[in-house]
C-alpha cells in the first residue's frame, strides 16, 4: 500500500498530478450523484414536499457546493478527453506534457468567469 | 503501449469496460455539461420547482436526455469506482463484499432514478 505523503512526493510530473485530480474529481461528482438521484426522486412525492426540500440547496453554501461540482465535472471531463486523444492516438504521448497544460488553460478560462457568475447569482 | 489511463485491455469483459469509459466519457461529456449549463446556471435552484419540472417533462424529449443521462453517468461512475477497489482494496475477501455492495447500491438507484424520470406526473 502507498503511502499518503509517496503520492504527493512522488515525482511523477504534471500527469502525475492530472491522475490524482481525475481520480478525486471523479469519486466527488459520483458521490454527488448519489445524494441528486435521491433528492430529484422527491419530486415523485407532488409539489409540496419537493418545493420544500429544495430549499435545502438555496442555502449558500451549497451553492458554493455547486460552484465545486461544476468545476469538478468540467475537470473531469477535460482531462477524460486528454486521456482519449492519448489512448486512441498514441502519436500524441510526444505532446503528452502540453495537453497536460492545454487541460488546465481550458479549465481556468472557461471555469474562472463561469464561477464569477455562478457567485454573482448567490449574491443576487 | 502505456496510454493515459488504464492500459487498454487484452480482449472480454475489461476491454468493453474500458471502451465504455471513454465513449461514455465523451458523450457525458455533452450530456453533463450541458445538464450543468441549462440547470445550473441558465436556470439556478433559485428558480427550479416542482412547476419548472413539470413543464419541462410536459414533452418526452428532456426525459429522454435525462434517462440516457442517467444511466452512463452511474454506471460510468460505478465502473470508475471499481476500478479504484481493485487499486486500493487490497484482500480478496474485502473486494467481494465492496463490489458486491456497490452494485447492489447501484441498481437500486439506477431502478429509483429511472422510476423517478419515467412514472413523473406533472399533476402531483
Amino acid at each position: 500500500m502507498v503511502k499518503f505523503r509517496e503520492y504527493l512526493t512522488y515525482r511523477g510530473g504534471p500527469g502525475h498530478w492530472s491522475w490524482i485530480l481525475h481520480r478525486l474529481t471523479g469519486v466527488g461528482v459520483f458521490l454527488f450523484l448519489l445524494v441528486h438521484i435521491v433528492d430529484i426522486a422527491l419530486v415523485g412525492w407532488g409539489p409540496e414536499l419537493f418545493n420544500k426540500l429544495l430549499f435545502l440547496y438555496r442555502y449558500p453554501p451549497f451553492r458554493v457546493g455547486e460552484i465545486v461540482l461544476a468545476g469538478a465535472v468540467l475537470y473531469h471531463a477535460l482531462n477524460g478527453l486528454r486521456i482519449c486523444v492519448i489512448d486512441f492516438w498514441p502519436e500524441a504521448t510526444v505532446i503528452h506534457r502540453k495537453l497536460v497544460y492545454a487541460v488546465g488553460v481550458v479549465f481556468a478560462v472557461v471555469f474562472i468567469p463561469t464561477a464569477f457568475y455562478m457567485l454573482s447569482a448567490i449574491l443576487k | 503501449m502505456n496510454g493515459a489511463g488504464r492500459p487498454r485491455p487484452e480482449s472480454g469483459l475489461e476491454l468493453y469496460a474500458w471502451m465504455f469509459m471513454r465513449v461514455s466519457g465523451v458523450v457525458l461529456l455533452f450530456l453533463a455539461l450541458g445538464h450543468l449549463l441549462i440547470m445550473h446556471i441558465i436556470n439556478n435552484v433559485a428558480n427550479i420547482d416542482f412547476q419548472f419540472v413539470a413543464r419541462r417533462y410536459a414533452t418526452p424529449f428532456w426525459r429522454t436526455y435525462d434517462l440516457v443521462m442517467l444511466w452512463l453517468a452511474l454506471i460510468h461512475g460505478l465502473n470508475g469506482i471499481r476500478t479504484l477497489v481493485g487499486d486500493y482494496v487490497r484482500s480478496k475477501g474485502w473486494q467481494v463484499a465492496t463490489l458486491a455492495s456497490l452494485y447492489v447500491f447501484g441498481f437500486v438507484l439506477l431502478a429509483l432514478g429511472s422510476l423517478t424520470i419515467l412514472t413523473f406526473q406533472p399533476h402531483g
